[in-house]
């Protein structure tokens, strides 16, 4: 694509810091845009030797069969979202040879392979309040005991639909959201977050 | 300022901090530690308000949350706080309090005169009064009653606060942090489960705050200390004071408020909440939320200075504030001796003991005995004296059944009256999500009887009253609890405190003292005393044929006030058994719900209000655009699409004939990336389709579109939209905005729950693709310019036809469709790139006068066209018939909805049909969407109801035929052709239309197959 | 707020799952053999029993699962979950 191409994020109206008080040092969350990450949404039957073989040689995953739980290549993660869909979350620009290989590696087979990296956007939270922020309007269990390393979930913040992962102990967690969504979840955590201060960084 | 009944020593509170406050415009002082109460007592200030009803004077009556007096409006502005309970209010500095209820003041109230009227206000009164005639109530009695009645005053503003919620979980959850539950939450805490300890008050200690009971051989308090010092130190424990428990529901969740910044005044120096509301669900939940002293019911029981005992040890003990200085205690059992002591020994007179009890004996009694008070066996309190604090109290011999007072009458000159009728477990949590409750005779009360599940009841909650014994079951709550949440075993691993175990006598149930005349005829014995019912309210309640305790409730109002009879639900359950002859274990409770206390509706809502939070707020990618042209924004479903774009000093109705004439004659863009899209891949999809639509699927040819129908199983129209073929196994959906969700949850359920054979994956991909609708005779050049890799031309690429190839550099999918009538492209590409690909059509398009159009006038274009907007024209209750598209209807597969299409009602010559309404005498005017239309030129005048003959359903003015059109749904529609209907309105006139096809304009279709 | 258990996600809020109404309720073979009344039967008509109940719900906010749950619709226990195309424990009822 050439140069005058023009990507633009779904929180193009949201990436200006005057709006954020906090600095990173004492802010109680830090909230990073992480814009245009690849995401293919995958659908096929992973008790067929044939799907989840193509899937390997294309992606070098092992799909998770273990609900709620992440699988981590070099190049790709997938993230389980139902007993035969997964999101390949990859490098920015990656989705569209993924796409195309996925489609003649699985060709014949009974399978779907959507590009929605636009209709997807992702958010990594991370400061010591970003579980108390979260917990304002997530009735899932954020607790290290009950959401550690290699898990995800699909689940609910106020009103919008999220897959949250668990990055680090920091504690870090990574916020999926669907594009239309991203601007009102942005000014939700921005509320939420406003007794504990939110920074931004990139 | 010299808080005259302060003591000089003792209490909670911190003499050190002053705070100033203003209690009815007076400038009065307290200490840190105070609540608004025990700060008003050590002013000397009892009389707080008036009663609901009747205006008697209330004083400060209870000390926490059970106290039905102490109602106040505290601060001023929109910030202001009704009926906050001045018991649970902490002071802080520069409290404005006032007086409720009372007019003009609370010492001289106009409306008390209302006592005497009294004997005509009994119980029913409202009911039986204000019946008749009926159109008085809306115009005369509602809105008196409103303004006599009441409390607190709501602010007319926003309120400036801010709330909060908070979602949390845990192995256990303790409520109440008195003896029982410091224990509980100990005894798992050390085992590393997860706890939640909340309480109510602003410490952590409950009960022991205000006790002079020994642990260890020391001040409880000091205890207390440790515990909560022990807690707070781990990492797992989470302490909540100020927190009430106020409703307990399925499944361990339980909903806290938490009062974050109450106590520091409007003026909180920090962003966080003002209230915030915990939503906890618990494995477990130990309950150990205590016992209310219930007062005993006698004759003008209601005079200020008259409290349960155990107020007045709080206030003794807790605040340093005597509440009075000739205190006589009435009592019927052990506890409310220790009051005597208190009072005693802080130098309070206690001019005489009343006790019920025929024969006194044991520790208490002996103790008492020596502090030389005098005490009466075998007596009780039969009537008092005073007017706005009570002076004295008249003592009669009581008989051994309890059911008369005889000999003579004796008069005890006092300013305070201590009583206490036993105790009442707390058990409104372990009722509220259904647990089972009986009536325990050792303490004359109800207790929790069948179990909640993964609940548990501990120390006073659960009848259980010795200090000791609170402290063991909270140990051994805390314990199975843990236990069963995974740590440890059953057996207790902490250790008691040891203390010193008073037995006590048992008490002797009273639920009324006796009067020599009737109930009915003698004073007043108030059971609720902010609503003013009395016991002869219950007697009449029964002898009028009330027989369940929630009838009687009901009839009476007993319990109805912001106390929810927290002191005088069980009198009021016991006099409802003497009334009707029974026992009152028959009789029971009321039922116990949500809310314990009464929560803010801020608290319930949370930061969930307003344009940006309410509910989700979804965006297009090229909505900053849009913003920046100056679109006005409609919600449809959770989006915000452009409604239309108005030019500077264009009203709304110039813009739309802008709009629509520029799509006419020229170019319009419209951005559709709302419409619902999704993915349906698989070898069985072709045959997937054939079911959910009601037209044939299976020949459609890859690249070609179709519009198609969706049914619910009762054959009403549910959805519709546009579907592409992508390949033989693929296809490419379209649903409405608002329907988008609702549609893919409908394929997924029969996909997965009626037809797991067929082998078809649905995907939503509506967020991935951004839409961009041009349309208009000049659209195909536009997208002939920007795009690559199609071919255009009418033979190439036809009506109802899609191709794929690149639109400004990027790879998109662009589809033949018109929504408009007009020749149209749609032109889709990844979102990320949309703002990209709308910045090149905006560009290309510059030379056609491209102009962007919103909802409205999308809306408008499709009328004119006769395109059905589902959810607008339909609701529900629309089958395809009623809307002419027979055609659409496929003779030869099965498809959902299609059996219902049959059904005797479908099939109904008189169903209402979809057609096109024009007006008659003023070709411009617009009905109003949802007019009723009838056949009676003169409905307004004819009788009620007047038979209609159908509906409005769409309505707008049409530039572009230069008068308006409306489409409706009337009866036999079709067969009235050029007939006249008529539309009458709200204000009198009649608007005259005629009936046309719902086709307005190009009837052909000859536009859009340019 | 119920505590509900998805087959495939666990233990999760209510709020995150859509009610589907009675289970087990199968789409007539042939919807033309049947009367009106006995369509109208399979349409609108459902047992509404006190006590155990067998119902349907989605995994609306999670995995989208569809599945059956046996509830007690007088004190809302749930007595078991389980996937669709599974019979109900403890046989038909």
């Amino acid at each position: 694509m050439s140069e005058s191409i023009r990507q633009e994020s779904p929180l193009v109206e949201r990436n200006t810091r005057a709006r954020h008080q906090a600095s990173p040092a004492n802010a109680g969350i830090t909230v990073r845009p992480r814009p245009f990450l690849a995401c293919i949404n995958l659908r096929g039957d992973p008790s067929d030797g044939a799907f989840t073989d193509a899937v390997r040689g294309v992606t070098g995953i092992d799909l998770p069969t273990t609900p709620n739980t992440v699988a981590d290549g070099d190049q790709w993660r997938a993230l389980w979202l139902c007993p035969d869909e997964w999101y390949l979350v990859g490098a920015p620009g990656a989705e569209n040879d993924a796409v195309d290989t996925l489609e003649q590696a699985l060709a014949g087979q009974h399978f779907a392979v959507n590009d929605v990296t636009s209709g997807m956007t992702t958010l990594e939270i991370s400061g010591p309040r970003t579980r108390d922020v979260l917990a304002k309007g997530c009735t899932l269990d954020l607790h290290p005991r009950m959401f550690g390393p290699g898990q995800c979930a699909q689940t609910l913040i106020s009103h919008a639909g999220v897959v949250i992962r668990y990055v680090d102990d920091q504690p870090t967690l990574e916020l999926m959201v669907r594009r239309s969504f991203a601007d009102y979840l942005w000014v939700w955590l921005e509320d939420a977050a406003l007794e504990y201060g939110m920074a931004a960084t990139e | 300022m010299s808080q005259p009944h302060r003591l000089q020593t003792g209490g909670r509170i911190d003499r050190d901090r002053p705070l100033r406050f203003t209690f009815n415009g007076r400038t009065l002082q307290g200490y840190a530690g105070d609540t608004l109460a025990s700060a008003l007592l050590a002013n000397g200030e009892h009389l707080v308000g008036r009663s609901f009803k009747l205006h008697r004077p209330r004083g400060i009556m209870g000390a926490g949350a059970e106290c039905p007096n102490s109602i106040v409006q505290v601060g001023s502005g929109n910030a202001t706080l009704p009926n906050l309970r001045a018991t649970q209010t902490e002071l802080y500095d520069g409290m404005e309090v006032r007086s409720v209820n009372c007019w003009p003041s609370v010492k001289f109230d106009l409306s008390a005169v209302n006592q005497l009227f009294a004997p005509l206000m009994p119980a029913g009164f409202y009911y039986k009064t204000f019946m008749w005639p009926k159109s008085f109530w809306h115009n005369i009695y509602e809105p008196r009653i409103r303004k006599a009645a009441g409390f607190g005053k709501a602010p007319d503003g926003p309120d400036p606060d801010r709330y909060d919620k908070h979602n949390a979980h845990c192995d256990l959850l303790v409520v109440g942090a008195g003896p029982a539950g410091l224990a509980a939450a100990l005894e798992a805490g050390r085992r590393g489960a997860r706890v939640i300890l909340c309480d109510e008050q602003n410490e952590l200690g409950g009960s022991l705050l205000a006790s002079r009971a020994f642990l260890d051989g020391e001040p409880a308090m000091s205890w207390v200390d440790r515990v909560v010092g022990e807690l707070a130190a781990m990492d797992e424990v989470t302490l909540l004071p100020r927190t009430t428990a106020f409703g307990h529901y399925h499944h361990g969740f339980v909903s806290l408020l938490e009062r974050v910044t109450d106590h520091l005044g409007p003026t909180s120096p920090d962003e966080r909440p003002r209230q915030r509301q915990w939503r906890v669900r618990a494995r477990q939940v130990v309950l150990a939320t205590g016992a209310i002293e219930r007062p005993l019911v006698f004759s003008n029981n209601d005079r200020p200075g008259i409290m349960p005992a155990s107020a007045v040890s709080t206030y003794i003990n807790r605040y340093s504030v005597t509440p009075g200085t000739r205190a006589v205690v009435f009592t019927n059992n052990d506890s409310a001796y220790q009051t005597a002591l208190d009072l005693a020994d802080h130098g309070v007179e206690v001019a005489a003991l009343i006790d019920v009890r025929p024969e006194i004996e044991g520790v208490l009694a002996d103790r008492v005995r020596k502090e030389e008070i005098d005490v009466l066996p075998g007596m009780a309190v039969v009537d008092t004296t005073g007017g706005q604090r009570v002076s004295g109290v008249r003592v009669m011999r009581l008989n051994t059944r309890g059911d008369s007072v005889y000999g003579e009458g004796r008069t005890i000159e006092c300013d305070l009256v201590a009583t206490s009728g036993g105790w009442n477990p707390v058990i409104h949590l372990h009722s509220h999500p259904g647990g089972g409750m009986c009536y325990d005779h050792d303490i004359a009360s109800f207790v929790p009887d069948q179990p909640v599940a993964n609940t548990l009841n501990a120390g006073a909650c659960s009848g259980n009253f010795s200090l000791d014994g609170c402290i063991t079951e909270g140990f051994s709550a805390g314990a199975t609890a843990a236990a069963a949440s995974g740590f440890g075993s059953d057996d207790i691993e902490g250790e008691a405190p040891a203390t010193a175990r008073v037995r006590e006598a048992p008490m002797r149930p009273l639920w009324r003292v006796p009067t020599r005349r009737t109930v009915t005829r003698s004073p007043k014995q108030f059971v609720d005393v902010q609503n003013d019912q009395t016991s002869a309210d219950i007697f009449l309640a029964a002898r009028e044929g009330y027989a369940s305790i929630e009838h009687i409730k009901r009839y009476t109002a007993m319990g109805f006030g912001t106390d929810q009879g927290k002191l005088g639900n069980i009198n009021g359950a016991g006099i409802a058994a003497e009334a009707l002859g029974e026992d009152i274990a028959a009789i029971g409770t009321t039922t116990f719900r949500p809310a314990y206390t009464p929560v803010t509706i801020g608290a319930l809502a949370g930061r969930d209000f307003g344009p940006e939070r309410f509910h989700a707020v979804r965006k297009t990618a090229m909505h900053v655009w849009h913003e920046q042209q100056g679109a006005l924004f409609e919600n449809v479903g959770d989006w915000k699409r452009p409604w239309y774009y108005p030019q500077a000093g264009e009203t709304m109705r110039q813009s739309l004939d802008r709009e629509v004439r520029a799509t006419r004659q020229s170019l319009g863009v419209l951005d559709a990336s709302t419409l619902g899209k999704i993915d349906v891949r698989g070898p069985d999809a072709a045959e997937f389709l054939n079911r959910v639509y009601t037209n044939g699927w299976k020949k459609l040819e890859v690249g070609r579109c179709r519009y198609g129908i969706m049914l619910g199983e009762d054959g009403m129209v549910m959805d519709d939209g546009v579907s592409a073929r992508l390949a033989e196994d693929h296809y490419h959906m379209t649903t409405t905005t608002g329907g988008a969700a609702r549609v893919l949850a409908w394929l997924e359920e029969w996909l997965q729950t009626e037809w797991p054979e067929l082998r078809v994956y649905l995907t939503s991909t509506t967020d991935q693709w951004a839409a961009i609708s041009l349309a208009g005779p000049n659209s195909r050049k536009v997208v002939e310019q920007i795009c690559e890799g199609i071919d255009f031309s009418g033979e190439a690429f036809p009506f109802m036809t899609w191709r794929a190839g690149k639109a400004a550099g990027i790879p998109a999918r662009v589809f033949r469709i018109s929504f408009s009538g007009e020749l149209g492209f749609e032109i889709n590409v990844p979102a990320n790139y949309g703002q990209h690909v709308w910045d090149a059509v905006w560009e290309a398009g510059q030379p056609y006068g491209i102009t962007p159009y919103g909802t409205e006038t999308m809306h408008i274009l499709r009328a004119e066209k006769g395109f059905i907007i589902a959810g607008q024209d339909t609701d529900g209750s629309v089958n395809p018939m009623d809307l002419g598209m027979h055609g659409l209807l496929s003779k030869y597969k099965d498809y959902l909805g299609r059996r219902s299409l049959s059904r005797s009602d479908a099939v109904r010559e008189d169903r209402e049909q979809f057609v096109g309404l024009v007006t008659v005498d003023d070709p411009a005017e617009i009905i109003p969407e949802g007019a009723q239309l009838t056949d009676d030129p003169n409905a307004n005048q004819a009788p009620k109801p007047v038979p209609l003959a159908g509906y409005v359903t769409s309505s707008y003015y049409s530039a572009t035929l230069g008068h308006s059109i409306a489409l409706a749904m009337v009866k036999r529609g079709r067969e009235r052709m050029d007939e006249i209907v008529h539309a009458p309105q709200a204000d009198g006139r009649v608007i005259k239309c005629r009936i046309t096809s719902p086709v307005f304009y190009d009837p052909k279709g000859e536009r859009q197959n340019v | 707020m119920l505590y509900i258990k998805c087959p495939w996600c666990g233990w999760r809020d209510e709020s995150e799952f859509g009610y589907g109404g009675e289970a087990h309720i199968k789409r007539p073979e042939d919807p033309d053999a049947l009367s009106d009344a006995e369509w109208a039967d399979y349409l609108f008509m459902r047992t509404n029993p006190r006590g155990s109940h067998r119902e349907r719900w989605v995994h609306t906010a999670g995995c989208r699962r569809w599945f059956n749950a046996i509830r007690d619709t007088q004190t809302y226990e749930f007595k078991a979950f389980y996937k669709m195309g599974e019979e109900p424990p403890g046989g038909e009822q």
